[in-house]
C-alpha cells in the first residue's frame, strides 16, 4: 500500500497582481477568508477588487453584502478605479445584499432570533447571480446593530458554513482598532479563523507602509511574512511578491557594449545582456556619463533603451548628453528612447515600482538605465528600497534585457554607501568609480569590482573625461589603498617615482 | 383610532417561527381586538421583500401603522418590551386616565 501525501486545499485564483503567487495559487476555495485590518488599510478596495477580477477575468459572478456602507457609496467610491460595479449589478453579473442599518427605523429586541433571514437574502443574491465570489464587507458593524454579540458569532458561524455548503469562495472583511489588538473586535476570529489575512498600514519613518500577510490558511500553503502592496488608480490593490520571485531567468551569453569601449575590453568583451551592472561612485565621478554612453550604445545598435532619471530633468540630460556627442532627442524621435524623469519624493516607492514595471511594458526595452538609485534610497525606508531594488531587478532580468544601475556614494574618495550593501548581491557586474587623490591632485580610478561569469580586469585604471566622454586609461601603479580612499604609495624614493613615471605603460594602451 | 398594520417576518416553518405568530396572535387580541392587520412573510418564500426592508435577523415584526415604523426582533416571548415596542402600553394608560 503507498502512503499517498495529504492532498492540498484547491485554490481559486483571485486575479489580484501578486496575490496569487504569495497565496500559491490563491484563496482556499469553497472557504471563508478573513480579511483583517485598520481603518483605511484597503480591505474594501481588495473585497471589491476580488468581485471585480472574478467577473472581468474569470467570468465568475460575484455578491457583495455590505453591513457598513451603502452600496451606492461603495460603488461610487470605487469608480476611480475604472471599477464599473453598477453596470456589472444591472447586468446581473454581481448580487448586492444591502445589510447596513436603516436609519430611519427604531429596532429592539423581545425575545429569541437568528440570522436566517440574512442568510437567506445572501443565497437569494448568489442563486440570482450565479455567483461564485462572496464578499462580506465590514462584518463588526454587524455588532452595534444587534444586542447579542453571542448570537450573531454563532450566527457569522452558520452563514460561513452555510456557503461553504453552497460551494462559494467568500472574502470576509473586518476591522482591527489598531495594528497590535486581536484580528477583529467582537472576538469574530474565532468563526472564520480558518484562513486569515492582515493588511497593515504602519507609518514607518514617517512614510506609509502598506502590507499583506496571509497569517494562516488551514490545509493549504503559502508564502510567509509581510509583502508590501499599494493602491493604484489603475489596478487597485498591487502586491510585491519579493520572496515568492523565482531565481529561473535564463542566462545569457550575449554581450553587449557598455558603450565605453576600454571598459568593454576590461570585461573581455562586452557585458551580458541580461544582467544588472551597477556604476557606483561620487558625486561628479562620470556616472550619468556613463549612462549617456551606455544609452548611446543602445541607440546605435538599433536597441531600445528607457532611462529613468531621478535626479535631472530631461532638459539637463539631453544638453549634457549633447555635450558628450550623444543626441537624445534624435533617438527619441526615433523611438529608440525613453526618457522617464519622475523625482522620487512624489510618490512612495511600491508606487514607483508600478509605474517603472509600467513604462517598462509599454516601451519593451533592451536596455534600462536608472540614474541614481541611491535617490530613491532618501524617499524610503531600508527595507521599502530593499524590495524595491529587488522586484526592479528581477523585472529587468525576467525579460533578459539589461540594467545599468548608478549609486552615489556619499565619500568623495574611498568609503562604500549604505545602498551598495543593499544592491550589490544582486547586481552582476559592480564597477566602481572613484577619487584618486595623488600627488596632492583628484585624479579618478574605475575598477570592476565583480562580474559574474566571466573573467575581468582586476587592475584599478585611471580614467579621463572629455569632449567625446569618458576614457579608461592605464591601471595605477605604486599605489595602493585607492579603495579605502587612503592612498599609500610604495616608491622607495622620489628618483623611484621619476623612474616609474617614465617606465609606465604609455597612457590608453589597453 | 387608526389600525394596526404589522408585517412578521419568519424563516421557514420552524418552532421559533410558529412560536413568534402565536406570541403576536395572542399579544393582538388581548390588546388591539379588532384593529390590527397581520401580514406574515416568510424570508424563503420572499427574499426580494426582506431584502427591501432591510431584514437581517428573523422573526422580526415591523409596525407599519402607526406610525413611527419600527422593528422588534425576536420570537416576541417578552411580552413587555412587544407592547413597549407597539406603543400598547402608552395607549392603555391615556385610555385608562
Amino acid at each position: 500500500m503507498s502512503i499517498e501525501s495529504p492532498r492540498e486545499l484547491e485554490k481559486l485564483p483571485t486575479g489580484i497582481v501578486g496575490f496569487d503567487q504569495i497565496a500559491n495559487g490563491g484563496l482556499p476555495k469553497e472557504r471563508s477568508t478573513l480579511l483583517s485590518g485598520t481603518a483605511g488599510s484597503g480591505k474594501t478596495v481588495m473585497a471589491l477588487q476580488f468581485l471585480m477580477a472574478g467577473v472581468r477575468q474569470y467570468g465568475e459572478h460575484g455578491c457583495f453584502v455590505t453591513f457598513e456602507e451603502a452600496p451606492v457609496d461603495l460603488m461610487q467610491n470605487v469608480r476611480s478605479f475604472g471599477w464599473d460595479l453598477e453596470s456589472m449589478v444591472r447586468g446581473n453579473q454581481i448580487a448586492v445584499v444591502d445589510a447596513t442599518p436603516d436609519p430611519g427605523t427604531e429596532v429592539m429586541t423581545a425575545g429569541a432570533y437568528d440570522l436566517s433571514a440574512l442568510l437567506a437574502r445572501i443565497e437569494n443574491g448568489i442563486r440570482k447571480v450565479g455567483a461564485k465570489r462572496v464578499i462580506l464587507d465590514a462584518i463588526g458593524a454587524l455588532f452595534p446593530q444587534l444586542t447579542d454579540p453571542n448570537i450573531i458569532r454563532r450566527e457569522l458561524h452558520r452563514i460561513t458554513a452555510g456557503l461553504r455548503k453552497l460551494g462559494v469562495t467568500t472574502l470576509v472583511t473586518m476591522e482591527r482598532t489598531d495594528e497590535d489588538s486581536g484580528l477583529g473586535r467582537w472576538g469574530v476570529e474565532e468563526f472564520v479563523a480558518d484562513n486569515v489575512i492582515v493588511l497593515r498600514n504602519r507609518l514607518e519613518a514617517e512614510k506609509r507602509r502598506r502590507t499583506l500577510e496571509i497569517l494562516k490558511f488551514r490545509g493549504a500553503t503559502h508564502h510567509k511574512g509581510e509583502y508590501p502592496f499599494t493602491i493604484d488608480a489603475e489596478d487597485g490593490v498591487t502586491i510585491i511578491p519579493l520572496s515568492a520571485i523565482e531565481l529561473k531567468q535564463k542566462s545569457s551569453e550575449i554581450r553587449v557594449s557598455s558603450g565605453v569601449a576600454e571598459l568593454d575590453k576590461m570585461c573581455s568583451g562586452g557585458m551580458y545582456r541580461d544582467s544588472i551592472i551597477l556604476v557606483s561612485g561620487a558625486t561628479g565621478t562620470g556616472k550619468t556619463l556613463m549612462v549617456s554612453q551606455y544609452v548611446k550604445a543602445a541607440i546605435e545598435a538599433g536597441e531600445r533603451a528607457l532611462l529613468f532619471a531621478a535626479e535631472e530633468s530631461h532638459e539637463q540630460l539631453t544638453r549634457n548628453a549633447a555635450s558628450w556627442g550623444v543626441d537624445f532627442e534624435q533617438a527619441e524621435r526615433d523611438g529608440l528612447l525613453r526618457i522617464v524623469c519622475r523625482y522620487p519624493e512624489v510618490m512612495g516607492l511600491e508606487d514607483h515600482l508600478l509605474q517603472m514595471k509600467r513604462d517598462i511594458h509599454d516601451f519593451q526595452p533592451d536596455r534600462v538605465a536608472i540614474d541614481s538609485m541611491s535617490a530613491f534610497e532618501r524617499v524610503s525606508t531600508q527595507k521599502s528600497f530593499r524590495e524595491f531594488v529587488i522586484a526592479l531587478t528581477s523585472t529587468i532580468k525576467h525579460l533578459e534585457i539589461t540594467g545599468l544601475f548608478t549609486n552615489t556614494t556619499s565619500f568623495l574618495t574611498g568609503g562604500e554607501s549604505i545602498t551598495e550593501t543593499h544592491i550589490s548581491t544582486i547586481t552582476d557586474t559592480i564597477i566602481l568609480l572613484r577619487y584618486v587623490e595623488l600627488q596632492g591632485e583628484m585624479r579618478r580610478g574605475l575598477t570592476v569590482l565583480k562580474m559574474r561569469g566571466t573573467f575581468h580586469d582586476k587592475d584599478i585604471r585611471e580614467y579621463q573625461i572629455d569632449g567625446r566622454g569618458l576614457h579608461v586609461l592605464a591601471p595605477f601603479r605604486g599605489v595602493h589603498g585607492i579603495l579605502t580612499g587612503t592612498p599609500t604609495y610604495t616608491f622607495d624614493d622620489e628618483r623611484g617615482r621619476l623612474r616609474s613615471l617614465f617606465e609606465a605603460e604609455p597612457p590608453a594602451a589597453i | 383610532m387608526t389600525k394596526f398594520k404589522l408585517r412578521l417576518y419568519i424563516t421557514g416553518s420552524t418552532p421559533q417561527s410558529h412560536r413568534a405568530i402565536d406570541n403576536l396572535r395572542t399579544i393582538c387580541e388581548t390588546e388591539l381586538p379588532n384593529l390590527y392587520e397581520i401580514e406574515v412573510i416568510d424570508v424563503l418564500e420572499d427574499p426580494e421583500m426582506a431584502e427591501s426592508e432591510k431584514i437581517l435577523a428573523t422573526p422580526t415584526l415591523v409596525k407599519r401603522l402607526p406610525e413611527p415604523v419600527r422593528k422588534i426582533i425576536g420570537d416576541l416571548s417578552d411580552r413587555q418590551k412587544v407592547l413597549l415596542g407597539l406603543d400598547i402600553e402608552r395607549l392603555n394608560q391615556r385610555e385608562a386616565s
